[in-house]
């Protein structure tokens, strides 16, 4: 069967993913010995969806996940920084096909490829977009947002290299790899 | 133990509000949340914030319901107003385009623009989190999410929103659950523990709780395949409302302060209200 636009394991995805998303955004942020500076398991967590589900579920977790976690524990948004986690989760989402999670395969060459994505990804979410866009929405001052921007790069792109790298291994190691059944002689 | 209203949520209850469509509540919110957004004219922001502390006090909401986001909300927005200031002192006389300073202290001087200029932005909070918080309080998650697709967003987006405020509370659950197993196990999850410590027990709940997520994807997917979910154009929702007129009165006022709004804009030569000058 043939659906346009979403499939339907893409809405779900979407739907348990934007809620897993809201409660490891909630619960499990650590805060660190630097001021301001939290470690957020969520975003390994982004990166590994989007990397098995592709751009478009990456973007709308993203988007639709840290909309719904402002509203719940805040009370209200930063469009700007929702918007670039959306960007964030698509851009992974991108080299979901040559990643191939799918098939079992996360070796020395994945492992290095989507470490290099993922820190395109951050900073092109963090030290462009949110910034950017505080400036444009919220009328903040540059300097402000452009250090928020570059640490939230830094720790995110550091806990992603450690536990995102992890997340993937694991769930690559799920699934059953291409060609390991062999015909019997 | 955890505490359940660390999390918001809808509330039965009765009242106007409570008895508004959820279209009207959602158009209402966003329309209002960003004219609060774009504009930086205290008049208005004084008049919307007196406005909604009066709806919240109309809809009987107690305090014990959001005493805990309210303090958090209240610490978020001191830190940020700081690191506002702390990053740039004189950015407040950069807008105003004048400069009456009230403490002399070289970096840190503080003039009275950079304080006007706090003030509205306190204002923003002030307008815009007491009606969120109403909408989140008052609404359906089910009905929020055919007012979603009322507005015109898809409704498979829609339903996926529904899905994820139907599972938050099942995935809260799971994740108590498994956190107390591995507490169980002699975890240290708690302040005390070192920080490397925490990471890795911390990383103890959060993997076992994606694997099994990622499993119920699998499952509501394929039940959802089976009820042919996604082969029509439209859906229709089970608790869609139709509109009466109380719902039209508060959309037209929405409107109306969105054009106010507008309005300002032309008045102030931009989005900041001046009285320097």
């Amino acid at each position: 069967m043939k659906t346009r636009g979403l499939s339907v394991k893409n809405v779900v995805a979407i739907g348990i993913g934007s809620a897993i998303y809201v409660i490891l955004a909630r619960f499990t942020s650590i805060p660190t010995p630097i001021p301001n500076t939290n470690i957020e398991l969520v975003f390994p967590f982004l990166a590994l969806l989007a990397a098995i589900y592709g751009a478009k579920v990456g973007f709308a977790v993203g988007f639709i996940g840290h909309a719904l976690s402002d509203f719940i524990m805040y009370g209200q948004t930063w469009w700007s920084w929702v918007l670039a986690t959306g960007i964030f989760g698509l851009i992974i989402g991108l080299s979901s096909k040559r990643l191939d999670l799918k098939n079992g395969i996360f070796g020395i060459k994945q492992i290095i490829f989507f470490n290099i994505v993922q820190i395109l990804a951050n900073a092109i979410a963090w030290i462009a977009v949110a910034p950017v866009g505080d400036i444009l929405i919220y009328s903040e001052p540059a300097n402000k947002v452009f250090v928020q921007g570059i640490s939230a790069t830094i720790s995110n792109g550091i806990t992603i290299m450690i536990v995102g790298t992890l997340l993937l291994k694991a769930y690559a190691g799920t699934k059953i790899k291409k060609g390991s059944l062999r015909k019997e002689d | 133990m955890h505490d359940e209203s660390q999390i918001l949520g809808y509330q039965p209850g009765s009242g106007f509000i409570y008895q508004l469509n959820a279209t009207t509540k959602l158009v209402f919110m966003l329309l209002v949340s960003a004219a609060c957004m774009i504009t930086y004219d205290t008049r208005f922001l004084v008049a919307i914030g007196i406005f909604s502390i009066f709806l919240f006090k109309e809809a009987n909401i107690k305090w014990r319901q959001i005493s805990f986001i309210v303090k958090f909300i209240v610490a978020f927005m001191v830190l940020n107003l700081l690191f506002v200031y702390l990053f740039q002192p004189t950015y407040g006389e950069n807008i105003y385009h004048s400069k009456s300073i009230l403490i002399h202290a070289g970096y840190f001087t503080l003039t009275i623009q950079e304080v006007f200029y706090l003030f509205n932005l306190l204002l923003k909070y002030v307008c815009s989190i007491p009606i969120v918080l109403l909408f989140l309080l008052t609404t359906n998650p089910s009905q929020f999410a055919a007012s979603l697709n009322r507005i015109g967003i898809s409704y498979k987006i829609s339903y996926a929103v529904a899905l994820a405020l139907r599972y938050i509370p099942d995935i809260q659950n799971s994740y108590w659950a498994i956190s107390a197993a591995q507490q169980a196990r002699g975890v240290e999850l708690s302040k005390k523990a070192k920080l490397s410590k925490r990471i890795k027990g911390t990383l103890n709940i959060v993997m076992p709780l994606i694997f099994t997520s990622l499993d119920r994807i699998d499952t509501i997917s394929t039940a959802m395949q089976l009820r042919r979910f996604g082969s029509k154009k439209k859906r229709t929702w089970y608790v869609a409302e139709s509109f009466n007129e109380n719902d039209f009165w508060i959309m037209g006022l929405a409107v109306v302060l969105v054009l106010v709004v507008v309005l300002l804009w032309w008045l102030d030569h931009g989005r900041f209200y001046n009285p320097f000058v």
